[in-house]
């Protein structure tokens, strides 16, 4: 019933009942979100507890088994991921996907493949649009390096970055799709702490300075806790909980999850 | 005016090789040589498009040159020539010299439809799977055709020599030699414009990380599509030049010994480097025809008796052992996968490609 | 079609998809192991074929021992000989560039090389000529209700199911297996574990090649013309069958083996015999668009 209403036209994202299964594993059971303009969202859970499917899910690389979801109001039912990224989506992932034989300038490029003004035979022939549209795409690259103080290595491949400067450069590339909705799947994960804080910091930066809806995958909790105004908690793929950072602190399914049960 | 350096070379290039032809002031077997070798870079830069920049492996890339060199044949054939098939010609053959071209482009566009055949089960399955369909694309094609009696089957085809005898006629100039230089130079500036654009470089994308390409805007599939297209399409021309240069052609000669030639080509050149693609052509082309000259050559040393002689039936047993140790030494082909102008950055002055 | 011409058919495709089970099963084994695709692998058969000729003439004609005692001496040398062939590719060609730690596909192109050397190395010491294979056993043939077979067709088909149950046996029961198998799972992790990775490696070579090498011998058996490009053809849809049964998975390979040579018999049974490659390769295209990774090939999901 709920299925057949229209979107809310506020919502940024809205999932409703959404079900994943794999073969017989539930990966994902009822999920449902409703994330306003600029929201910042924390999505957490023990580790296999299905928010990485969610983020599949949502970026069009499955298609859910049950329930829909909608970006800016529009279905991505059917949709393939380049299709939903065109509504407005751009994710990173767990483990970093830079392409890694292309310059740090080019990855960003690459990025704008969908907003391209030109195909093919444009790009044979150099045609004016063409050479707009480049030349348009590599200043907003630069641009975007420069605020984000990589653009010295616009010339470095990605493997040549440390660590935490593959993780920035991997936000920047989402960010240059010019999003509304932002997932971030563990943007922390693999970092040491110093570099984690430095990061954790520029989400809120981002989250601060760009017209962008944020949902966060996070492990620690205290990050989540510290950036999220709106917390969701999934356990085997189960919701246990919802709520701002106080009430999540305070549940006792979460607790048990975390820590385990302590009825012995 | 520097930066059009390049371009002044290979015109001045073109019109040398033309001219020496035109006069004949060297031998029409090197004038063959140099045709062959411009389709040959033709074969291994639309090769390396997919099996160098796109990271797939293609093994039957001489399925597609075949297409393009059977329905470029039997299109200039049917129009300009007497044949067996319609007995006159469907137009002028006098007209031959100016549809010449787009005859060859005809046959580009049947090959770049047949691309299809791997382009479709591209979008599901890749890496071994997918050299497995260009395989059997490779067999299908060959083995559909041998079955075509109204055009020569497994016997061939011929009248090719014909339509280029007409086109003399018109007007006297070596016309092959000339139509090679055009598509080789072509085929070179299509394929460097395509790769050098934010559009092409989807597929490089494609090739690093397919998953992170499609989420990150690329259309994946179209891509795929476009690439595969190409690089078909373009081997249909070298087939169509193939087909004319020599006279004849039959189905056997496209068999997967010369999509192993092609592959050859791309991977002793570095995957994905097409001034490498182009030197490894050159390159293999005069280590395939010096060896005719091997017998010769041996002689000179004082220890060959002269009774004996060098059968060319060694050819194909040389070259591939040569580029066993070759590869053992340079594991990553001539040029790894960069151009030129990544090794020598003064050569971007001379040119102006992007 | 009669059931007696159906029951021929199925008699004919079953010895002629033993030679490919028996092909791909080399095939299967070396992908699993390194994802490889050896090329040369179509030739260690014409060389298995050719060894076979050479071991058995000589046989015959120099010791002249009877016919019987010359296949079971010819069968244990053309295997050893044929192992040592393929060992060597392995040790020269492909041992240095997997060191090097060069792209896999250079591997693969130094695989199609040493194929090319076996073949036009063959044409170019023994000429064009084709060799005649000197018949060991005598041929019985067999009709029972207007099907007919003969000993030798019996006996391609029992050795390529034999092959296959040794194969099988080694590659879940045996320690040896066991290792194969944790290396096409695992590469990086089984050195750790202090496994010969290189021994294991030659193991499989030497399985694959005698596996070739008895699918060459029985081969010049049942069709007594040998040439050098004998291996080339055949060699290439065994890869397919290998490749349509789920590459790396041995049941698969055999199947597959069975799979092309049914539809290839059967499509000679209805169409001109042109048009086998045709429909054959056609078919397996059909087949790979709707099963992307093979029949017994598991998807590999991608994990993001």
């Amino acid at each position: 019933m709920q299925n057949t209403q229209a979107p809310s036209s506020t919502s940024v994202l809205e999932i409703r009942n959404m079900t994943q299964r794999f073969g017989g594993l539930v990966a994902v059971s009822d999920f449902s979100i409703n994330l306003g303009k600029n929201q910042l969202y924390g999505l957490i859970g023990p580790n296999g507890a299905g928010k990485t499917t969610v983020f599949n899910l949502i970026s069009g690389f499955y298609q859910p088994s049950q329930g829909r979801i909608f970006i800016n109001g529009r279905p991505t039912a059917g949709l393939k991921p380049h299709k939903v990224t065109a509504l407005g989506v751009a994710r990173t992932f767990q483990n970093i996907r830079l392409w890694n034989d292309m310059s740090v300038l080019d990855n960003i490029r690459v990025a704008q493949h969908g907003a391209l003004d030109y195909g093919f035979l444009q790009a044979v022939l150099r045609t004016r649009s063409y050479r707009d549209c480049e030349a348009r795409i590599e200043k907003e690259a630069r641009e975007l390096l420069t605020f984000f103080e990589l653009d010295q290595y616009a010339n470095e491949l990605p493997t040549n970055l440390p660590y935490g400067l593959q993780r920035k450069l991997e936000i920047v590339r989402a960010l240059s799709e010019k999003p509304k909705l932002l997932l971030l799947d563990e943007p922390a994960a693999g970092l040491n702490s110093v570099d984690a804080i430095e990061l954790i910091r520029l989400v809120k930066w981002i989250h601060e300075n760009f017209d962008i809806s944020i949902l966060l995958i996070e492990h620690h909790m205290d990050v989540v806790m510290e950036l999220c105004s709106q917390i969701k908690v999934i356990d085997f793929g189960q919701t246990i909980a919802e709520g701002d950072p106080e009430e999540i602190r305070n549940n006792p399914a979460v607790i048990s999850a975390y820590l385990g049960d302590d009825t012995i | 005016m520097q930066r059009y350096s390049v371009q002044l070379i290979l015109i001045a290039l073109g019109g040398l090789i033309t001219y020496l032809a035109y006069e004949e002031a060297i031998d029409l077997y090197i004038i063959s040589v140099l045709m062959f070798m411009g389709v040959n870079i033709i074969m291994s830069t639309s090769l390396n498009l997919v099996n160098g920049n796109m990271g797939e492996f293609s093994c039957g890339h001489a399925g597609f040159m075949c297409v393009g060199a059977y329905v470029s044949s039997v299109l200039g054939v049917l129009l300009f020539s007497k044949n067996k098939i319609l007995a006159a010609p469907l137009l002028n053959p006098e007209m031959a010299v100016y549809f010449f071209p787009f005859i060859i482009i005809a046959g580009g566009l049947a090959a770049a439809l047949t691309g299809l055949l791997v382009a479709i089960p591209s979008y599901r399955t890749r890496g071994d799977y997918l050299a497995i369909i260009t395989i059997a694309a490779n067999y299908i094609i060959i083995s559909a055709i041998e079955n075509m009696n109204i055009i020569g089957g497994s016997r061939g085809f011929m009248g090719m020599k014909r339509v280029v005898n007409s086109m003399e006629d018109v007007l006297y100039l070596p016309w092959m030699v000339i139509w090679v230089f055009v598509f080789t130079i072509g085929t070179v500036w299509l394929l460097r414009r395509y790769t050098s654009s934010t559009f092409g470089k989807g597929v490089n994308a494609i090739c690093q990380d397919e998953v992170a390409a499609e989420i990150m805007s690329v259309n994946t599939n179209k891509m795929k599509t476009i690439t595969f297209m190409l690089s078909s399409g373009l081997a249909g021309v070298a087939g169509g030049l193939f087909a004319y240069i020599i006279g004849y052609v039959n189905p056997g000669s496209f068999n997967i010994l010369k999509s192993t030639e092609a592959m050859v080509m791309v991977y002793l050149g570095g995957m994905g480097s097409l001034s490498g693609a182009v030197i490894a052509a050159v390159l293999f082309t005069l280590l395939t025809e010096g060896l005719r000259f091997a017998d010769v050559l041996l002689h000179y040393l004082w220890f060959v008796p002269d009774s004996w002689h060098y059968s060319q039936v060694w050819k194909w047993v040389i070259i591939p052992l040569i580029l066993i140790i070759l590869m053992q030494f340079r594991p990553e082909g001539i040029m790894g996968n960069r151009e030129l102008s990544d090794l020598f950055p003064g050569l971007k002055r001379f040119y102006k490609f992007k | 079609m009669s059931t007696a011409s159906l029951i021929q058919n199925i008699i004919n495709a079953l010895q002629w998809g033993s030679f490919y089970a028996l092909i791909a099963l080399g095939y299967t084994m070396v992908y699993g192991v390194l994802v490889l695709i050896n090329f040369a692998h179509g030739d260690i058969f014409m060389i298995g074929a050719y060894v076979a000729f050479f071991a058995a003439t000589f046989i015959l004609s120099t010791l002249g021992l009877p016919g019987w005692a010359a296949l079971a001496l010819t069968i244990p040398i053309t295997m050893i000989v044929t192992s040592l062939v393929g060992v060597s590719i392995e040790r020269i060609a492909y041992r240095p560039l997997r060191r090097k730690g060069a792209h896999r596909l250079y591997v693969v192109i130094t695989a199609l090389m040493c194929g090319l050397i076996l073949e036009n190395g063959n044409l170019a010491l023994l000429g064009a000529s084709r060799k005649a294979f000197p018949s060991l056993i005598s041929e019985h043939v067999y009709t029972i209700g207007g099907v007919s077979f003969t000993n030798l067709k019996i006996a391609v088909i029992v050795t390529a199911f034999i092959c296959f149950f040794i194969l099988h046996w080694i590659v879940t029961k045996t320690k040896v297996g066991m290792a194969m198998r944790a290396i096409s799972y695992d590469k990086f992790a089984v050195p750790l574990m202090g496994i010969p990775i290189d021994n294991i490696i030659v193991v499989t070579f030497v399985l694959g090649s005698s596996f070739a090498a008895l699918a060459g011998l029985l081969f010049a058996m049942s069709y007594p013309i040998l040439e050098p490009y004998m291996g080339a053809l055949i060699g290439w849809k065994a890869f397919i069958a290998a490749v349509v049964g789920g590459i790396g998975d041995i049941r698969g390979a055999f199947i597959g083996g069975f799979l092309l040579g049914a539809v290839e018999i059967m499509v000679v049974a209805f169409f001109p015999s042109t048009y086998r490659d045709l429909i054959a390769f056609t078919v397996l295209l059909v087949i790979l668009s709707f099963k992307p990774t093979g029949l017994f090939g598991i998807a590999k999901t991608t994990k993001i």
